[in-house]
């Protein structure tokens, strides 16, 4: 199973098994990941799931779609490798993909 | 004090949870008034899905969020609901058994015999922007709505964001401020593009500004703003100076005065019994995603049944002296006369 690797604001370091298909957000959520709080449940409605994705992962995950982008200028502190979580499917070749939670998201 | 407005039951939120009551208590003879915080009825269906897809509703395959909204209200019109929207209950006061004294932000006093929260996530409440020290110059000279253009004339105002809101306040308050500057972090708008065309035109006759970047600080005294300090994406920094700071980045739930009724809550969600969605309080009743209690699922089809089960309890606080007989609507001359079908 791929193990995705959350990295709060405070530099502490998680990391969780996902399923295949998941996206990151569900996983967060499943794994009570500070930081993530996916207030609209991943329809990609709230930007409240926001995270960056770490430099060496950008080319896998890609970035963010139109609709993606649109949310997140609700974000905040966002940077060129901002993404919400809700939106990046877990795939066999995003094993080891490293995403920080900003300081908040609300 | 105003006159207090009387009703059988008054439910806070208008989402699908909130409507949905309206039609059970309706086809038990209880009207209800609704109270919501947003400009618009259907709770998070309206602001923040109206346009996207649930597949879960029984017996409707696919609906949008509006399309369920739109579907809720013509369902529930025979029962006359009376909304009171952009408004927030405050405070629940118990004078009598039951009968509560309902009180909002706007100045509105209702009294009910029955209250129903079927608030969803709490309150919808303008995010605040990661600004270090933002607070103190909240309603000072940072402020997240417009209520009175008025105050910002002869101002310099900085707009942030570029949503809705952060279009259509630059174009009004333009010809008022004495210069306006709109910040946002890339080029593309997620706002209705004639509103873009216009800020656009007046950006190109000299009338405002519009700059790329995020406000990272604020400089100023005493809740006065004095200049934002910006990042452009470049990580380079400059400085706007203005009177006034504007920020919409949309919006955020928040508990809000729930957590000051005294319902028993757990984790920030008010806990019911599981025979008619009651809380700790006789007479007040939680539903939808508000609520809590063994096996919740916050599934809009479970907030419809717990406003079902809540609306048969209800009957008895309102009518104490009147039985209830289960009825059908397929069958019962009664009901359909409610509905105006017979």
């Amino acid at each position: 199973m791929p193990k995705i690797i959350f990295i709060d604001s405070g530099n502490t370091s998680r990391t969780v098994d996902a399923e295949v298909g998941s996206t990151v957000m569900e996983n967060a959520i499943r794994n009570s990941i500070p930081g993530i709080e996916a207030e609209c449940g991943g329809a990609c409605a709230c930007a409240t799931c926001h995270v960056y994705v770490d430099e060496a992962w950008l080319e896998k995950t890609g970035g963010p779609s139109p609709m993606e982008e649109d949310m997140l200028d609700f974000g905040f502190d966002v940077r060129p490798n901002s993404r919400l979580s809700c939106q990046i499917k877990v795939t066999e070749e995003l094993d080891g993909l490293v995403v920080r939670t900003p300081e908040r998201q609300a | 004090m105003s006159e207090p407005i009387k009703t059988d039951v008054l439910i806070i939120g208008a989402g699908p949870c909130g409507l949905f009551a309206v039609f059970e208590l309706g086809l038990l003879d209880m009207k209800a008034h609704l109270v919501d915080i947003l400009d618009k009825i259907g709770g998070q269906c309206a602001e923040l899905y109206p346009e996207k897809p649930i597949y879960d509703i029984p017996g409707i395959p696919f609906v949008t969020g509006d399309g369920l909204t739109k579907a809720l209200l013509e369902q529930i019109k025979p029962f006359g609901p009376t909304f009171h929207l952009q408004d927030m209950v405050t405070t629940i006061e118990k004078i009598g058994d039951p009968l509560f004294r309902v009180a909002t932000e706007q100045g509105k006093v209702f009294e009910t015999k029955v209250v129903v929260v079927a608030a969803g996530g709490g309150s919808f409440q303008p995010k605040r922007p990661p600004i270090p020290g933002v607070e103190a110059y909240e309603e000072k000279s940072v402020f997240y709505a417009v209520r009175q253009m008025e105050k910002f004339r002869g101002k310099r105002v900085l707009i942030v964001g570029g949503g809705d809101s952060a279009l259509d306040w630059t174009l009004n308050l333009a010809p008022i401020a004495s210069h306006l500057t709109l910040l946002h972090r890339r080029q593309d708008f997620r706002a209705a593009p004639d509103s873009v065309n216009k800020m656009m035109a007046l950006v190109a006759e000299g009338k405002i500004d519009f700059v790329l970047g995020q406000v990272t600080e604020l400089q100023g005294k005493d809740g006065q703003v004095a200049c934002a300090i910006v990042r452009r994406n470049d990580n380079s920094v400059f400085n706007i100076a203005c009177d006034a700071i504007l920020p919409f980045f949309g919006l955020t739930m928040k508990l809000g005065p729930v957590a000051n009724w005294g319902l028993s809550l757990k984790d920030d969600l008010i806990e019911v019994e599981t025979a008619s969605f009651e809380t700790s309080v006789p007479g007040i009743f939680a539903i939808g995603d508000i609520n809590t209690y063994p096996g919740k699922l916050k599934l809009i089809l479970c907030g419809f049944h717990e406003g079902a089960l809540m609306a048969q309890k209800a009957h008895r606080y309102v009518y104490p002296d009147k039985k209830l007989t289960f009825q059908y609507t397929t069958s019962s001359t009664s009901l359909q006369k409610k509905l105006g079908v017979a």
